[in-house]
């Protein structure tokens, strides 16, 4: 049995399988198609954080396929912790389920989960560690709405606690991509990281007219030793169409949401901006993703 | 004249080369202390002309295995073994790094949940050399190099 616990569980050849087959699965996501591959099969979501957009899309993603989803929010999942370990949780639930999709504060909870679950297991977030899951809909929107191979993408922002970042520099080291990092010094991407997948810091004036995709990240206010520090940074990492006036035609502007003041509303009237579209695609590549895992497991 | 600064062993292991002052370190990595049933002479700062100062470990009556041994090379990676047998040397060898270590270390990232209470959980590590060698946490790949400073 295979687990999906980080990106780099997948081979390029993987990542294409799954993107690939996310593709032949809009009309389903969309609910233009019906599809019943995953009936009879249960998925267990533990979110031990709170989460909208992943946890939804998954539950979306599994009911689409015909298949069925159990819930422990993270309301319940604080009662659990008062009493069970994370290792009896997942034995008593992987009895319930058919795969396990789980959330956690703690990083590297996925994997101990993983060890102690005897169905698949698909981490939606650990911490600041890994969120595969968003990476592969990020690879998707990329190759949909850009393009994935030598791809020049910008990452702006927090860059350093940002697991979405951690996990997607990665994946772009297997296409070519030429990656530039727009942030403050405080919250650069992690130097290990750097040294493993390359890329260079820059200021988006600087390279707004070259790079193919912007991907942007929420500047986290709660990790400023003080408010006026955060007001320093915020201000200067916020996307307005008036940037944009530099870009190329067809630049996409990304983020795995939730926005709060870093693009402007008016640049989501653009035709750069297709952050909405790629929330969306969290449904048919998770699709796949599901697929894929029960496949492993048979 | 000379002086044996400890005596020689019948039988066991001998760690010779290790840094000044790591000794007890040394202990603790190998899980020999005061509850332990051996036999160990310890001696330190013995001067040394490789390394100006070093010290010494003798475990009498236990053969360590060398995969044992090699978690030495975390912190005196100089070290070298020697296994007695009737006084005499039968084997020899530099430590070497392992290039997978469970317990012995913790991950210093305390929101890993190797850190995590009540987990039955072991810590885990992928040991790498690059320019220096440090060790990658297997649960939310941490990567670190103080290995004194994070002995369990």
């Amino acid at each position: 049995m295979k687990h999906l616990i980080s990106i780099e569980d997948l081979s390029k050849s993987d990542i294409e399988r799954i993107l690939n087959l996310a593709e032949y699965l809009i009309p389903v996501a969309e609910g233009k198609k019906r599809m019943e591959i995953m009936r009879g099969k249960i998925l267990a979501n533990l979110f031990f954080e709170p989460s909208t957009r992943t946890r939804m899309s998954f539950e979306v993603a599994m009911k689409r396929l015909g298949g069925e989803v159990v819930n422990l929010t993270s309301q319940e999942a604080s009662s659990i912790a008062k009493g069970e370990n994370l290792a009896d949780t997942i034995r008593v639930i992987s009895g319930y389920a058919d795969v396990i999709v789980i959330r956690h504060s703690l990083e590297g909870a996925a994997k101990f989960a993983a060890e102690n679950s005897s169905v698949p297991v698909i981490n939606a977030g650990d911490g600041a560690g890994q969120h595969p899951t968003q990476t592969l809909l990020d690879l998707f929107t990329l190759r949909r709405e850009a393009k994935l191979e030598n791809v020049k993408i910008a990452l702006v922002g927090d860059l350093k606690y940002s697991r979405t970042v951690h996990s997607l520099v990665k994946a772009l080291k297997l296409y070519n991509a030429k990656i530039y990092y727009v942030c403050p010094d405080t919250l650069m991407l992690p130097e290990e990281l750097v040294e493993e997948v390359g890329g260079e810091r820059v200021a988006l004036e600087d390279i707004i007219s070259e790079v193919d995709a912007i991907y942007v990240t929420r500047i986290q206010k709660e990790r400023f030793p003080d408010e006026e520090e955060y007001r320093k940074v915020a201000g200067s990492y916020v996307i307005t169409s008036k940037i944009l006036e530099n870009a190329k035609e067809d630049l996409i502007i990304m983020h795995p949401l939730p926005r709060v003041d870093e693009i402007t509303f008016d640049v989501d009237k653009t035709k750069h901006a297709v952050y909405y579209k790629q929330a969306f695609y969290g449904v048919p590549v998770r699709m796949a993703i599901l697929c894929e895992v029960v496949e492993w497991s048979n | 004249m000379e002086q044996l600064t400890i005596s020689k062993i019948r039988e066991g292991t001998v760690i010779d080369h290790i840094n000044a002052g790591k000794a007890p370190l040394v202990l603790k990595i190998l899980g020999i202390d005061k509850g332990s049933k051996e036999t160990v002479s310890l001696a330190m700062n013995v001067p040394s002309k490789k390394m100006g100062k070093k010290d010494i470990v003798k475990v009498e009556g236990k053969f360590l295995g060398e995969e044992e041994l090699n978690k030495i090379a975390l912190i005196a990676p100089g070290a070298t073994i020697n296994i007695i047998k009737d006084y005499k040397i039968v084997k020899k060898f530099k430590v070497t790094p392992p290039e997978k270590l469970e317990g012995i270390l913790r991950c210093p990232n305390r929101n890993c949940i190797s850190n995590a209470e009540r987990e039955p959980i072991t810590p885990k590590f992928k040991i790498v050399k690059k320019s220096t060698l440090f060790a990658v946490c297997e649960y939310c790949g941490r990567r670190f190099s103080n290995f004194e400073d994070n002995l369990e």
